[in-house]
């Protein structure tokens, strides 16, 4: 792809900007201050001069204490290399931003989260409303001076749990009915909920003749809604289409029905408390979730984990990898209407790596397994055998059946050929990572491109595919499998003896105050999490950087001008899960 | 010619249909309900009918494998209980949901902490078997159990488990933990020898 021969940097576009743009150079952060008036300008020369392509990551920190809001923006190369993080600070009474949606579209839904979470105002954004609370909610949840229903401390651990631990539930305290508060004179029976006029408005309209609409055959349009009780969209999920007959003119997701505010969990807990809640993200991969977190708190407490325990927690991810694509391929099948005979068979290997994790984890999905500077323990006896004959036997010879059995599909083919085609500069534009941008035929990955853990010394390809397609979608998931194998069969190889753990094991980590991002390439793409730090044992900001919430961004752009029937496999190929969708 | 692809798929479909049937052949009558049989049809070596006739065969949990937690106690000479924990509280501050209350006990005279807990409550709707209590338990007090089927008729009255639904015998941990109660007790005899060896120089 692009070489990587740039010599602007950012200090270059200093005399530009002059004190609009500055270093952050608060201890312990990275990256520049960029006034918000010349944010737009800034982003422009970032993405045009410097390359910074992929905007990767938008979100808001709420400085309570010193009466300011922050939007951390992380943006990266395409054509290799680590992010760059840039901030724009304004006052908390009012805070309001430039949209970067004209710049970097993939900005689009990470700016309606801020918008409904922290109350960030981004002027110009074509559609600014709420994505994972409902419309008519009050307040804004992750504000730090916001509190929750069933709000016990600001965090854990609760005070009233050691040494008088009278037991109590939260419900028979706060009883249902009487944890939610109304505004002064709001009747629940007079009400008539507003958001989805919002929403059908923001559809967009039939402009030209394309789309199959013949000019000056009136037709009319409709809306349908998919879901969110459907099987197809594989959890909560729904998604408002606009249709000319059969076409869909422009389609819409609506999230957040699985919401829980994770984020808002993560601020109460402390560190390492942390650690299993990661596991409920994107439940069918929680190794890698571990992963990232785990890396993300070593980076601010700045110590790395001993040698095996590196190995482990490659083999783990990588395993957890080829579980995810075994079953995201399965489920595209499934949608595509080869009723579980496909899923099942995947499913059967599945089982096999989940008796992986689970002897050495203690659990199947959510496995909690990684801690900060190692893993929680040694790989019990017998499992390197079983990961041996797994990667070595069973597995190469499964992937080449279920290859030999879908591939070359008359069906799976037909259905697959340019359907949901996104082109690369598109999906750069989108923000989408993983395999949604690497079948598009951009091969950035963030174990090849900014090498994390040990990646960097095994041998293996960047799986990329050319057509966009949801039949490459497909392809590339069966190349990602076998090009972990071979990272597996290497680890199996060279795996060392030894220690699994720096230091000792601590239930009460010391991060030093700061911020980190720290990212793993996923099963299904960018994985990030962006972490501040005050010192105190409970981080002041957690933010997870959720690549089936982020992939869905192109999601209306992949749908256009295709027949209704087209989304549902458009949407298995992206392969998201709700529980991180919606977190 | 069209339609290739789909018989070639067809054919790895038959190739399971009849793959089923060999194996059943294989084991002539005793695939099911049969450990020995459930072990290698499960294993990285299985064929045919994958699944389990659940609850009539049951699969082995590994010995790693956690659910809702136990207290272990030590049977006494005189067959009294012998509790290990000692309120420390590090369980109830590492767990994520909060779901452990631990009431400490006092010393009816002194007044003064005395270490074996007065009451020990884990709310199990709330725990999410994540193990980190036992992780990081320095008495070796807290264990994961292996029992997985809880469920119940009465959420309200039956799932706050209190002291004395929580304790399990060391014997019981040893018959479902061998391998880690083994280190356990090794490292917990040598630093008893440690300390008399200590003793002894002094």
């Amino acid at each position: 792809m692009a070489q990587a021969t740039q010599t602007v940097d950012v200090e270059d576009l200093k005399p530009r900007f002059g004190e609009a743009l500055r270093k952050d150079e608060r201890p312990g952060y990275e990256g520049y201050l960029i006034a918000p008036d010349r944010l737009t300008e800034f982003a422009m020369a970032l993405r045009d001069e410097l390359k910074y392509d992929l905007l990767s990551s938008v979100t808001g920190v709420d400085y309570l204490p010193e009466d300011m809001m922050e939007v951390v923006y992380h943006a990266l190369r395409t054509s290799g290399g680590g992010p760059l993080a840039f901030k724009a600070q304004v006052p908390r009474a009012n805070p309001v931003v430039p949209s970067l949606v004209p710049v970097y579209p993939g900005a689009d839904f990470q700016e309606r989260e801020a918008w409904d979470l922290f109350g960030i105002r981004f002027e110009g954004h074509p559609d600014l409303r709420r994505i994972l609370m409902w419309e008519g909610f009050e307040g804004h949840p992750m504000r730090k001076d916001w509190h929750e229903a069933y709000y016990e401390e600001e965090g854990k651990p609760f005070k009233n749990r050691w040494p008088e631990g009278k037991v109590y539930r939260i419900e028979d305290k706060v009883p249902y009915g009487h944890n939610v508060a109304f505004p002064p004179e709001f009747s629940v029976e007079g009400w008539t909920p507003e958001g989805d006029t919002a929403l059908y408005a923001g559809l967009g309209k039939i402009t030209s003749k394309d789309n199959g609409h013949e000019e000056g055959l009136d037709t009319d349009e409709i809306v349908v809604n998919l879901g969110p009780q459907h099987p197809s969209t594989h959890g909560v999920f729904r998604m408002v289409a606009k249709l000319s007959g059969e076409t869909i003119v422009d389609l819409k997701p609506v999230m957040g029905y699985l919401h829980r505010n994770h984020e808002k969990i993560g601020e109460r807990n402390t560190y390492l408390m942390n650690m299993p809640f990661t596991d409920r993200l994107d439940y069918f991969s929680s190794m890698s979730n571990n992963f990232g977190y785990a890396l993300a708190v070593e980076k601010l407490m700045g110590i790395k984990p001993p040698e095996r325990a590196e190995y482990i927690r490659v083999m783990m991810a990588e395993l957890t990898r080829i579980a995810n694509h075994l079953a995201a391929i399965g489920f595209l099948l499934n949608d595509l209407g080869a009723y579980f005979t496909p899923v099942l068979y995947a499913l059967e290997e599945r089982e096999l790596i989940l008796d992986v994790f689970e002897a050495t984890s203690g659990s199947r999905m959510m496995c909690n397994y990684y801690r900060f500077g190692g893993v929680a323990r040694d790989l019990p006896e017998g499992v390197l055998e079983k990961v041996r004959a797994l990667v070595f036997e069973r597995l190469p010879r499964r992937i080449d059946d279920l290859d030999r059995y879908l591939s070359g599909n008359e069906i799976v083919q037909v259905r697959g050929f340019g359907v949901g085609v996104l082109t690369p500069e598109k999906a750069i534009a989108y923000s989408a990572t993983g395999p949604l941008l690497r079948a598009s035929g951009v091969p950035y990955d963030i174990r090849r491109a900014e090498p994390y853990s040990i990646y960097d010394r095994f041998e293996f390809d960047v799986a990329v595919r050319y057509h966009g397609d949801v039949y490459d979608r497909y392809l590339i998931r069966m190349d990602e499998m076998r090009q972990s194998l071979r990272i597996l069969q290497q680890v199996v190889r060279d795996i060392p003896g030894g220690e699994i753990q720096t230091g000792k094991p601590q239930y009460q980590v010391r991060v030093p105050a700061g911020e980190s991002y720290g990212r793993v390439e996923g099963p299904k793409g960018e994985l990030g999490y962006y972490l501040v730090s005050n010192g105190k044992p409970n981080p002041w900001r957690y933010h997870v950087r959720a690549p089936s919430f982020i992939n869905l961004t192109s999601l209306g752009e992949l749908c256009r001008g295709n027949k209704v029937a087209d989304t549902v496999v458009i949407l298995g190929s992206i392969d998201i899960v709700l529980g991180e969708v919606d977190r | 010619m069209f339609g290739t692809g789909i018989l070639k798929g067809l054919g790895v479909t038959l190739k399971h249909f009849v793959g089923s049937y060999v194996d059943d052949i294989r084991w002539l009558g005793r695939r099911y309900f049969n450990d020995e049989a459930l072990k290698v049809r499960q294993g990285p070596k299985g064929t045919g009918v994958f699944t389990v006739q659940y609850p009539e065969e049951k699969l082995p949990v590994p010995e790693e494998f956690r659910f809702i937690p136990f207290l272990v106690y030590d049977e006494g000479a005189e067959g009294q209980r012998e509790i290990r924990c000692t309120s420390c509280g590090i369980c109830a501050k590492v767990c994520p949901p909060q779901c452990i209350w631990i009431e400490r006990s006092n010393d009816p005279q002194s007044g003064r902490p005395i270490p074996t807990p007065k009451e020990f409550f884990i709310d199990i709707d709330i725990c999410m078997n994540c193990g980190l209590c036992s992780e990081y338990c320095p008495f070796d007090a807290i264990k994961m159990d292996h029992d997985y089927e809880l469920a119940s008729f009465h959420r309200h009255a039956e799932h706050i488990f209190n002291m004395d639904r929580l304790l399990q015998p060391a014997s019981y941990y040893a018959s479902i933990r061998p391998t880690n109660y083994a280190r356990e007790e090794a490292a917990r005899a040598e630093k008893e020898a440690a300390k008399a060896a200590r003793k002894h120089e002094a």
